[in-house]
């Protein structure tokens, strides 16, 4: 199994949920993140004065997928997250040793 | 005798005396919304704790050192004349309006005057030195200004005001000079003697919450038809023209200060749109009687684009006027005062002809003579006031006081709850109760109403 960790721009989050809906998976855990990459932040003035704000607000969205899936978990999440414009975000994976149903107890890629 | 008492007067004049009261709280959410999250409670209490304490002190001496017989060169009322408001309780049946109505009502004027200097010195003031600045300010600074520029002489009643309203015969209705230029002269020297905050001009320090401080200009703007239109002191002719004026400076300031960000910024800001408004309203109080509508609509834009370039020069003179109480108060106020020099016009209910309109510089001169005096009397004697406080007690936090936050070491409280993990049922960030019994409501989620 792998753990599928994808961080994308807020309003591409509908186009990225559905897309992983409509390809069978069937939950997924999100959480608002902010960061950089190269496009680094945006400035913002107040009373003239610039700031340049570093952080930009993104969503990290956490899939857990079985091996023979990932790849192309990988391909829908980048093409339904993809602007083509700078500060799209990354997808990458890790392996996981174990996952473990809580309600039934059960292991492995049964529990997913 | 039959009484001359005006109910309509009295009922305009306690109704503008409410209007500005809530300019108090008004101001307190203009300025709590400027600050970062950790200092809005103690920007906001530096608005009430002047409200409080100016409240009392204009009882015992407030009135009285502003209202009293002159007791020499226009520069003080007597302090014990009036002292404990004594005397002033009776009808005085020649009278239009009963003297509380106007106590009451300059009393406010006090509390917003002494409340605007807490800009300049935002996330880094201990409260218990600002609440002694705002006590020694008032008494030594705000109460003879309010003298020198409120204070009409009576001739009929053997009273002698003070001299820039009588001898110099400066123009300003509703406290220009003695409202803005005062608070913007002293909030300078208090930045000056304060410091500047760790970071300044380096880290940012935006706004946290920008709604908060559109409220508290939207409040702001409705209290000042009181505390312009409430200066008339009477519900007729004069009270609805500086009404409108009032309004259309103001408006007219918004526009400008939006156009200079727009040109020069890229952006049109609503921190912009809530200054602009704040400066047009300044500019016009000194003029809002002496000027005709299109008048006050010159005076709003030009302040509107004058403050919003003067809110640069923090930054060029390197002074931490935190939320600049120099660049709209000060430079707004100076506009106003002076403007009546220009845009004054005879026709006006309280104008006489300024230079636009063929009065030449006499009254010109005058204008600056008061803005000038004011503003090197509040600016001086701030400063000393300031100094004596940071040798004894201290004013300013030390440096690990103001990076946890002026709201957690002065106040023991925090502006917002973030984060209740678990629905506020007690995780991580949540505050518990320290101690049973009267204390457990401390759970956000246990609070009765």
């Amino acid at each position: 199994m792998k753990l599928l960790t994808a961080i994308i721009k807020p309003h591409k989050l509908d186009d990225v949920k559905s897309a992983l809906e409509s390809f069978g998976i069937q939950g997924l855990t999100i959480s608002e993140a902010s960061g950089y990459g190269r496009q680094r932040g945006h400035t913002e003035v107040y009373r003239g004065a610039e700031y340049t704000v570093d952080l930009v607000p993104k969503v990290r969205v956490e899939v857990l997928v079985d091996d023979v899936d990932v790849d192309d978990v990988v391909e829908v999440v980048v093409k339904s997250a993809q602007t083509g414009r700078i500060g799209d975000g990354k997808v990458w994976t890790q392996p996981v040793e174990d996952v473990v149903r809580v309600r039934t107890g059960e292991h492995g890629p049964d529990a997913l | 005798m039959e009484s001359a008492l005006n109910s309509g007067d009295t009922a305009w004049i306690l109704t503008s005396a409410s209007f500005v009261l809530l300019m108090t709280p008004g101001l307190a959410l203009f300025y709590g919304g400027m600050v970062r999250a950790k200092s809005v409670l103690n920007m906001m209490m530096m608005s009430f704790g002047a409200a409080a304490l100016i409240g009392v002190l204009w009882v015992f001496w407030g009135y009285s050192m502003a209202f009293g017989n002159d007791i020499g060169g226009g520069l003080l009322g007597d302090p014990f004349e009036f002292f404990g408001l004594s005397g002033l309780m009776g009808e005085d049946t020649a009278a239009a309006y009963p003297t509380m109505a106007f106590v009451g009502f300059q009393a406010v004027f006090a509390i917003i005057t002494v409340a605007l200097i807490s800009g300049a010195i935002a996330d880094r003031a201990k409260f218990g030195a600002w609440m002694v600045f705002a006590g020694v300010w008032a008494t030594v600074v705000y109460f003879p200004v309010a003298h020198w520029v409120f204070a009409f002489s009576n001739d009929d009643a053997g009273v002698v005001g003070g001299w820039i309203a009588n001898n110099l015969a400066a123009i300003d209705y509703a406290g220009g000079t003695a409202v803005h230029i005062n608070a913007g002269a002293a909030g300078l020297a208090l930045a000056i003697v304060l410091g500047k905050r760790r970071g300044f001009g380096r880290d940012p320090m935006r706004p946290h919450n920008l709604p908060l401080v559109m409220l508290g200009a939207g409040l702001l703007w409705f209290g000042w038809f009181g505390f312009n239109a409430g200066s008339a002191l009477s519900a007729g002719n004069s009270a609805s023209i500086v009404w409108v004026n009032t309004l259309v400076a103001t408006s007219a300031a918004i526009l400008g200060w939006l156009l200079t960000e727009r040109f020069r910024d890229g952006h049109a800001t609503s921190l912009g749109g809530a200054s602009g408004a704040v400066a047009g309203l300044v500019a016009i109080t000194p003029s809002c009687g002496a000027v005709n509508p299109v008048g006050a609509i010159l005076i709003g834009v030009i302040a509107g684009v004058l403050c919003a370039l003067a809110v640069g020069l923090k930054y060029k003179f390197g002074y931490d006027d935190s939320l600049d109480v120099v660049g709209v108060h000060l430079v707004g106020g100076v506009w106003g005062t002076i403007a009546v020099g220009f845009f004054a016009t005879a026709v006006a209910p309280n104008g006489v002809d300024g230079l636009f309109f063929g009065g030449g510089v006499d009254q010109l001169w005058r204008q600056a003579v008061g803005a000038l005096a004011v503003l090197a009397y509040s600016f001086v004697l701030t400063l000393l006031i300031g100094l004596v406080i940071q040798k004894t007690m201290g004013f300013r936090l030390d440096e690990e006081d103001e990076v946890t936050g002026v709201d957690q070491v002065e106040h023991a409280e925090s502006g917002y709850d973030w984060g209740t993990l678990g629905g506020g049922s007690g995780i991580g960030t949540t505050p518990r109760p320290t101690s049973g019994g009267a204390h457990s409501t401390g759970n956000s989620s246990e609070v009765k109403a």
